[in-house]
């Protein structure tokens, strides 16, 4: 079934046999011929974005929200070069891309051509894996390759590298099924010996608690529901990390809040106080983990990823499971059940009764004004008024990514979309536009800084093209928020440029683009401005001025141990009273 | 909020924890890595090592089965019991990686490296030099009225001693090829 034809359209025909619908690019000198191929097909669409980091981003918002691998189309040299921080982000939050770049003919590598740089060399360590394909022949059988690589065991980014001759010359298609199947078979089932051994410690444990993260998700909706039967069925608490929100609701009786630098108290104390951790696909982030020696030291843990490379990385555990969460946690439920599905009763409710106490402590509670907007409050108005919808949430990064985890509750996996291991600012709002494309009728909203949001900002024209209605939720502080809290705390409140001057008119600038500006100053009149910002059909630039100096507690010190957190000013000046009220 | 009271330089003053938590025992191990022998892979294991600050003490590399295509990367490296686990994990994720072999915990195994060694001189340091390489069953592969150039093969640890040896009798030049190991037994 092998048919002649020329690289780039062995490029469309690849990735149509693959189920593509959808290509994030620019176009550019050495990828003409592709994009020539692409203009002579209707299968897939081509969105076109401003900047090729926004491509990125935007294939990851894509593959976030369906689960399928996003692919990105850029062109050599500075096409490749600005790929690269969506690349490392994409590697660092375990997204399968497939990124294809132009390169200069094959007969020119090596020469300092126009547009060349060496893409395989820059991405290689932000890449899971890539190619330089020099020969027409084994283009597709290296785009199908690529595709299995971004897909299989821990999802990544995958680059190949196409030179210009390749894509002209004439080769033999081979389509999926009769490419060379890839040694790389990642483990999928745990031991298990490993498993029956963490039942046992799960029957007897006293103060158990599930750490869930991004693994979870990734691991496909069939995992968040094995993870909701087990965590109904034994009890047990759930805390999960910034990227496995969504997997466990945030409506189920089981849920005690996200854990980490800016996690739950109730969270991170169950961390630390736990005599069993059971840690579901997250990787012990030294954001999750604080200062190690003292990381839940009392507790056995047991760890289940699919790469080994994260077992045993960060913190030493006492069960290691190399496996899908999927999988892993089917063989489990099968297991524990078989067993007579016992568990620690007495032990149990003692342990929620501890958890039920530090919850009293109600670490989220802020002093409220009725003259300013504070960005809590904003972001609780925005749940309360968009929890029912079918709703996704983008976020940049800083203060208002931690308010956004702690304020807005996500039911569903596949929902939350934001920068967690790298902390790339900038990458809300293409992502958003990633979303929107996959979910043409969703409520999309990013919630941003202004700092952050300024970052990407050019991919405002790539939203009024494409008519993706995303909803861009700034909470400007003017300032650099985080930034300016380190400051505070740590650097003798010495505000070094941590503030944004110059700020555009942002009601204007949505009109210069054709998108629907709102700004809202008031908390009086929030609410309304939310349902406008809703109710409006097409992008719209939310610019919601909010009180400059709020800091986000609770939080973790760098260096201290779960129980050393600190909480927000409410609380020790003894306004929860006050604060409270705003949360009933 | 007032600044928090930290003492200047503490960890808390950074976003990161900056004590360093491997203050224990490092030893050496020999890894086999077993490779596709495709473009750039050498660079992704050495890229590997150097982006995650492990030490590469000695590497040798080259294709051992041209039909498939398979190369054998030895490498030996040092770390903490921790890391030499974390090294082996990470290269046995890398897509081009077959199989990796800790050849110093697996059991007993044989190294060999391959030196050639230049030493230029006259006289009785030229006759000692002759004496000592024969000791140490080196050959000459090269001989000036001069200067001799021997081959040795043997552990690190003989070439090394062959080194010392051979310094105050004229070294001029020395070209180490790096250890091969391999399991002993079937």
């Amino acid at each position: 079934m092998s048919r002649q034809m020329t690289g780039a359209k062995m490029v469309v025909q690849a990735l149509k046999d693959q189920g593509v619908d959808v290509v994030f690019g620019y176009p550019g000198g050495a990828v003409l011929p592709i994009y020539d191929e692409i203009f002579q097909q209707n299968d897939i669409r081509h969105i076109l974005v401003r900047h090729e980091q926004g491509a990125v981003h935007m294939a990851e918002g894509y593959a976030r929200s369906t689960g399928k691998p996003g692919v990105v189309l850029v062109t050599s040299g500075p096409g490749a070069t600005n790929a690269v921080t969506g690349l490392t982000d994409a590697l660092m939050d375990s997204i399968p891309i497939v990124c294809l770049t132009g390169q200069v003919p094959t007969f020119m590598i090596g020469t300092d051509g126009f547009q060349e740089a060496d893409t395989v060399g820059i991405t290689r360590p932000c890449t899971k894996h890539n190619w330089l394909v020099k020969d027409t022949s084994k283009l597709a059988d290296t785009i199908h390759q690529a595709f299995h690589v971004a897909t299989k065991g821990r999802p990544g980014p995958v680059l190949i590298d196409i030179p210009k001759d390749v894509q002209f010359a004439t080769g033999t298609y081979t389509a999926p099924r009769e490419a060379k199947v890839n040694h790389y078979q990642p483990k999928v089932k745990g031991d298990l010996a490993k498993i029956t051994e963490l039942v046992a410690l799960m029957e007897k444990a006293e103060r158990p608690v599930f750490y869930t993260g991004g693994g979870v998700i990734n691991s496909g909706p069939g995992a968040s529901l094995l993870l909701r039967e087990l965590a109904d069925a034994t009890g047990f608490p759930v805390t999960s990390t910034l990227m496995g929100l969504g997997a466990y609701p945030a409506s189920g009786k089981n849920w005690i809040g996200m854990l980490g630098m800016h996690g739950l108290y109730e969270a991170n104390l169950a961390m630390h106080g736990c005599d069993l951790m059971i840690n579901l696909g997250a990787r012990f982030d030294d954001r999750i983990t604080g200062r190690i020696p003292d990381f839940s030291p009392k507790s056995k843990k047991a760890h289940v990823d699919i790469d080994p490379s994260s077992i045993n990385k960060v913190i030493h555990v006492d069960i290691p499971i190399t496996g899908d969460v999927g999988h892993v946690l089917e063989d489990l439920i099968k297991v524990w059940k078989s067993r007579g599905r016992k568990v620690n009763k007495d032990g149990l409710a003692k342990w929620w009764g501890q958890i039920e106490q530090w919850k009293l402590k109600r670490c989220l509670s802020y002093k409220n004004s009725d003259k300013i907007i504070k960005p809590q409050y904003a972001l609780q108005r925005l749940e309360e008024l968009t929890k029912g919808r079918d709703r996704y949430i983008t976020t940049e990064v800083g203060q208002h990514q931690m308010w956004a985890a702690q304020f807005l509750g996500f039911d569903a996996p596949n929902r939350w979309m934001t920068s967690g291991g790298l902390g790339t600012m900038g990458y809300g709002f293409p992502a958003s536009i990633g979303v929107q494309v996959a979910h043409p009728d969703a409520l999309v909203i990013n919630v941003a800084g202004e700092a952050s949001w300024l970052m990407n900002m050019q991919e405002m024209g790539t939203a009024t093209q494409f008519r993706t209605p995303v909803k861009q939720f700034i909470l400007n502080n003017e300032r650099l928020g985080m930034v300016r809290q380190w400051q505070q705390l740590l650097h003798g409140e010495r505000y070094s440029h941590s503030w944004s001057e110059s700020l555009p008119d942002f009601v204007k600038l949505a009109e210069a683009f054709g998108w629907k500006g709102i700004q809202c100053k008031d908390p009086k009149d929030l609410d309304d401005a939310i349902m406008d910002m809703i109710d409006f059909d097409g992008p719209v630039l939310f610019d919601c001025l909010v009180e400059k100096h709020e800091n986000c507690f609770p939080m973790i010190p760098s260096g201290k141990p779960h129980n050393e957190m600190l909480l927000g000013d409410a609380s020790t000046e003894g306004a929860i009273q006050a604060g409270g009220a705003v949360l009933v | 909020m007032s600044a928090l009271k930290i003492k200047k330089g503490a960890s808390s003053h950074s976003a990161y924890d900056l004590r360093d938590p491997n203050a224990e025992v490092i030893g050496s191990h020999t890894l086999a890595v077993m490779v596709d022998n495709e473009a750039g892979v050498l660079a992704r294991v050495i890229g590997l090592f150097s982006g995650r600050g492990y030490n590469i003490e000695s590497l040798t590399v080259a294709e051992v089965d041209h039909e498939g295509h398979r190369s054998r990367i030895t490498v030996v490296t040092t770390g903490t019991a921790a890391v030499i686990e974390q090294i082996k994990a990470q290269l046995g994720r890398l897509v081009p990686v077959h199989e990796v072999h800790d050849l110093t915990v697996e059991g007993p195994s044989v190294e060999r490296e391959l030196a050639l060694f230049k030493v230029a001189g006259s006289g009785e340091k030229r006759v000692e030099a002759l004496r000592l390489a024969d000791i140490f069953r080196a050959n000459v592969v090269d001989s000036t009225l001069e200067s001799f150039v021997f081959e040795i093969t043997g552990t690190p640890e003989k070439i090394d001693a062959f080194a010392e040896l051979m310094r105050p009798l004229g070294l001029v030049d020395v070209a180490r090829t790096g250890v091969a190991a391999l399991a002993r037994g079937a």
